[in-house]
């Protein structure tokens, strides 16, 4: 504000009920209490990056590249390879997107387009619930109620279905007590549901109403607008919102550690028990007793931090440029 | 939006064409926003290949009017329509479905351009192949005909695969006429469509829709009454959701009847 200091100063003497001028005020300690918000931050997040580095380099040293590699994890002979819990990550978190990602396009159409914007509201909330549930809660019902559901209703006939041999088999094939990959995944899609939903609705509401009524006024149906129109609008910004989704469910730790059956062995198959980065972590670090264990677990962590990372750095890209095209 | 009851002593002056050319007659239209009355018993006869003007002051009803024409009030729940529209000897009010079909009939350009976001070749494409399954050649030259009619095609011919976003307004809105008219309309309705627009685009925008009514009859919401002057055959002067006088346009402007309309036209309010 560098405007005529005549004004600035009648505008600070006004300002005292004595009439003595005041004194110039100054920001420097509202400025430095923010500044110091910022750095105490980005300190934290430096120390973190740095004692991940630090605490997994040991393994990291040791295993070289083989660590993200091999898939022989062994703590009783100190062998440590992390590509089943990697590959484990990657997989729930990818089949979550496909199985949740249909169903959030639905709900968000369905919610914008379809229902009248009374119930609309209502349902929105009602989505947002879902966001709401602790995600031990979700591990909870995944291991006492769908695992043992799936295992009964799917699994076992799927695989006294199937041509042995086959290569259906292959894919099916695997102890038949629901705690597998596969559950893992459609937990973690419903948990990752009402995000990416709930981002849709809003990009869809954010599609001018001009955009609508011109599609419409072509003559097209409500699905030609949707497709054709709305969705190309946002795709954009839309991807964003998957990639925020998708980040959600990397770093996921509880419920898939409840349900995705904890074996350290590559999976074989979409029906086979598995683990994740999370899930490692979680159930070997009260018990890790070896250095090299130790910084095995700290390496895995700074692998996940890095998948997690460029995912919503990318979302965050994404989002960030928003608007069409 | 609330409108003041009109006085039940308003005279009003229809002049219309004759009942063998109107394409679109609409008798006694009434219109709610809700429990609003925005329309008031509303008569307007849309002669067949020709320019048919609405003028008034803002909210007076005449892009309510345009916007029952082709039903796109369809899409806002709680706006209802009443009385009848004669279009192609049916009421186009009473038909509860088939919207899309009678918008491929009456097309709608509106106030703010709206190009879709894709390529200027798809956005015309796009309409098109909604309404039939048209081959590649075919297209093309439906695509090149509708641009070389809205008076486009020599500013884009080079740029057919870029995106329709990235022409200027005024391109925006012709890429928007020639989309209506690639999907061949019996009417066009435009709203306001050169508001937004430049001088210049303007005069390319008018001697496009000049162009047109050649095969096409049109209907434009306009505020500007050297535009409505220039370009209509017929000018309807709307207030307070009536119309209060309708009239070929060679003397709507010369020598208008009513006092209400003698006042807008001459700037005394409005």
């Amino acid at each position: 504000m560098s405007s005529s200091p005549t004004v600035a100063n009648e505008a600070l003497r006004v300002s005292d009920a004595q009439g003595h001028p005041r004194a110039p005020r100054n920001d420097w300690l509202f400025r430095t209490l923010c500044l110091t918000a910022v750095l105490a931050m980005m300190a934290t997040l430096i120390g973190l990056v740095g004692s991940l580095l630090s605490g997994g380099w040991l393994a990291l040293s040791h295993f070289g590249f083989s660590f993200f590699t091999t898939s022989t994890w062994d703590p009783v002979a100190d062998q440590y390879g992390a590509a089943a819990p990697i590959v484990g990550t990657l997989i729930t978190a990818f089949l979550a997107l496909v199985f949740a990602l249909p169903v959030a396009v639905g709900v968000a159409v369905f919610l914008v387009e379809i229902c009248p914007q009374r119930i609309a509201r209502s349902l929105a909330i009602a989505v947002e619930l879902l966001a709401g549930i602790p995600s031990i809660v979700y591990g909870m019902w995944g291991l006492f109620v769908l695992a043992p559901w799936f295992a009964q209703n799917v699994q076992i006939p799927l695989m006294t279905w199937v041509t042995p041999g086959s290569w259906l088999e292959k894919v099916v094939s695997g102890v038949p007590n629901g705690a597998n990959i596969f559950t893992a995944s459609l937990i973690l899609a419903v948990m990752i549901l009402p995000y990416i939903a709930a981002i849709l609705r809003e990009l869809l509401m954010s599609v001018p109403s001009h955009m609508r009524e011109a599609a419409y006024g072509l003559g097209c149906t409500p699905r030609e607008v949707v497709m054709r129109i709305m969705l190309p609008y946002v795709r954009r910004s839309a991807i964003g919102a998957v990639m925020l989704g998708l980040g959600r469910a990397l770093g996921e730790t509880m419920a898939v550690t409840f349900i995705i059956g904890n074996s350290h062995n590559f999976p074989g198959s979409l029906f086979d028990s598995g683990s994740t980065i999370s899930s490692t972590i979680a159930n070997e670090f009260t018990e890790a007793t070896g250095d090299m264990h130790i910084s095995a677990l700290i390496a895995l962590g700074m692998v996940l931090f890095m998948i997690t990372f460029v995912t919503i750095a990318i979302a965050r890209l994404l989002l960030g440029r928003g608007g069409p095209k | 939006m609330t409108f003041e009851t009109p006085h039940q002593d308003q005279q009003t002056v229809m002049i219309p064409p004759p009942e063998g050319d109107r394409v679109i007659d609409v008798h006694g239209l009434d219109f709610f926003y809700g429990k609003t009355q925005a329309l008031f018993g509303v008569q307007l006869p849309v002669a067949r290949n020709k320019v048919t003007a609405l003028i008034g002051p803002s909210g007076c009803g005449k892009s309510t009017l345009l916007r029952t024409m082709n039903r796109i009030y369809d899409l806002y729940p709680g706006q209802s329509a009443s009385g009848t529209i004669q279009f192609d000897g049916e009421n186009i009010l009473d038909q509860a479905k088939n919207s899309e079909q009678l918008r491929a009939r009456i097309g709608m350009v509106f106030q703010r351009p709206t190009p879709f976001p894709m390529s200027i070749y798809d956005n015309i494409a796009f309409g098109v192949r909604l309404h039939r399954s048209v081959g590649r050649a075919e297209m093309d030259e439906i695509v090149e005909r509708s641009l070389v009619r809205a008076a486009l095609w020599d500013e884009v011919k080079d740029k057919l695969t870029t995106s329709g976003l990235g022409l200027s307004g005024g391109q925006q809105q012709r890429l928007c006429v020639a989309r209506g008219i690639a999907i061949n309309p019996d009417v066009l309705l435009l709203d306001e469509p050169a508001s937004a627009l430049d001088p210049l685009s303007t005069a390319k925008l008018e001697s496009t829709l000049m162009e047109l009514k050649s095969s096409i009859t049109i209907v434009i919401v306009t505020h500007n009454l050297q535009q409505a002057a220039r370009i209509s055959d017929y000018t309807g002067f709307m207030l307070l959701g009536k119309m209060i006088e309708f009239r070929p346009s060679s003397d709507a402007f010369v020598s208008p009847e009513t006092k209400q309309m003698q006042d807008y036209i001459t700037g005394r309010f409005g």
